[in-house]
């Protein structure tokens, strides 16, 4: 029986772009369906009734969620193919830790830099520069966070690779010069068909950003 | 088996470190508790943790491994061949355990706490309410995920057992402080005594804290404003 996979995702969405990027190394076909998560469609509530946000992965009728969830089920579901997690226990425990700080720590300031204003926007665009140098120094002179192959951690933190030129931009820094070794491994990522193809244009997103703005009264 | 140079850096009163230890349990690995001061942080536990600076650390041959539900995924694919299997088998279980374990400590666990830090009344009130509405989905998540066996992995406890079940300790100091019963035959029949088959588990009795020394421990770290 052929398998059918479908992610339900929105354009912007950091982590779908990362789930499209597993999809992809791994050379998995799948039916993608643009879901607006404001408009709560009885598909997304069905599939995710829980949280009601995308992605929501659709393997043979049954949902999974939560974008790293969803990449350690589509790296041992396709075991086959490329491998995302390392197989050894501490490496693997290595890449889930840092890809769980991005989602519990780099998360937050990544969005409040551009939502917020005065006080809190300081606070994040504080909070967001100390989080892109810790990321900085655990990268060191390595090819990937990984070693010299492309991995879960580098898909958790691609994800967002979009988003970075509208971090710079209302957080007033730029990555090339504060966080240089951030800067070359992000090119050799994009070196990557898997990546480039997942992501999206990073002035459309900026566009986004400025409508997004007007809903949190940061305009 | 040779010896293992294992050590946990934690405390007895965290629901977090009590995963570890359930899990090193479960495995029969010998390990050496590293208690840490309340109040204080060692040394030992800043350079082995810098990022977070928080227990549990397990430590495995000089190497660190931080975050309790990632330290449980370790225990389990690194002495993969002794003991029981912590995580399901099958990837689609493995995730819906994962999701759980997520949600218990995304969201549950905060509005259980929030029970305990709540300012007035009708915090209060709000924050007991949101707990009820969370544990009634977990009610649910076990009947799906247990299937009719004892626990939500099945036959023995697992990820989603432990990463639920080191909160009953706590569960119940805030029942107390509350006054308010969130497991309950009526309410929630398949937690109830799925709570009560849990607390028996050999690789749980052991090390269960004794509620009236949490209770106690609870009033240190909540203290209620004076009237």
């Amino acid at each position: 029986m052929a398998d059918e996979v479908i992610l339900l995702d929105y354009w912007p969405s950091m982590f779908g772009m990362r789930t499209k990027m597993a999809l992809a190394e791994k050379g998995v076909k799948y039916e993608y369906k643009e879901t607006d998560p404001w408009v709560k469609t009885s598909l997304l509530l069905e599939m995710n009734p829980i949280h009601k946000k995308i992605p929501v992965l659709i393997h043979n009728a049954k949902p999974i969620c939560e974008s790293l969830i969803q990449l350690e089920y589509i790296d041992e579901v396709w075991s086959d193919a490329y491998t995302i997690l390392p197989s050894d226990p501490y490496q693997k425990s290595q890449a889930r830790f840092w890809a769980d700080f991005i989602d519990k720590k780099f998360y937050d300031p990544s969005w409040k830099v551009w939502a917020t204003m005065g006080e809190e926007h300081a606070a994040a665009k504080k909070e967001l520069l100390e989080h892109f140098k810790t990321l900085e120094t655990e990268l060191g002179d390595k090819s990937y966070y990984g070693g010299e192959v492309f991995g879960y951690v580098d898909i958790a933190l691609m994800g967002y690779y979009s988003w970075f030129k509208a971090m710079e931009k209302f957080g007033e820094f730029s990555i090339e010069t504060e966080f240089p070794k951030l800067t070359t491994w992000t090119k050799r990522c994009l070196k990557r068909e898997s990546v480039v193809k997942a992501l999206a244009d990073s002035d459309r997103i900026i566009e986004y950003v400025y409508v997004m703005r007007k809903k949190f009264g940061a305009e | 088996m040779a010896t293992e140079d294992v050590k946990l850096i934690g405390s007895w009163a965290s629901v977090f470190v009590m995963r570890a230890k359930i899990a090193l349990h479960l495995k029969s690995i010998s390990y050496e508790f590293l208690q840490e001061t309340f109040g204080s942080k060692s040394e030992l536990l800043l350079k082995s943790n810098p990022v977070h600076k928080k227990m549990p650390v397990l430590i495995h041959a000089d190497k660190p491994v931080c975050e309790s539900n990632i330290i449980v995924q370790y225990i389990d694919e690194a002495w993969n061949s002794s003991g029981p299997s912590i995580l399901p088998s099958h990837p689609y279980d493995r995730a819906i355990a994962r999701f759980w374990a997520a949600y218990i400590d995304d969201q549950w666990f905060i509005s259980l706490r929030s029970i305990l830090t709540a300012q007035g009344e009708e915090e209060k009130k709000a924050s007991i309410a949101q707990v009820e509405e969370r544990t009634e989905l977990l009610e649910k998540a076990f009947n799906d995920c247990s299937k009719g066996k004892p626990f939500f992995n099945g036959d023995h406890i697992g990820y989603l057992d432990i990463a639920l079940g080191s909160f009953l300790g706590w569960w119940r100091v805030v029942e107390l402080d509350a006054n308010h019963k969130f497991l309950d035959e009526t309410k929630t029949p398949s937690l109830a005594k799925w709570a009560e088959r849990f607390c028996d588990d050999p690789a749980v009795k052991p090390i269960m804290p004794e509620i009236t020394k949490l209770a106690e421990f609870a009033r240190k770290l909540f203290p209620k404003p004076q009237a």
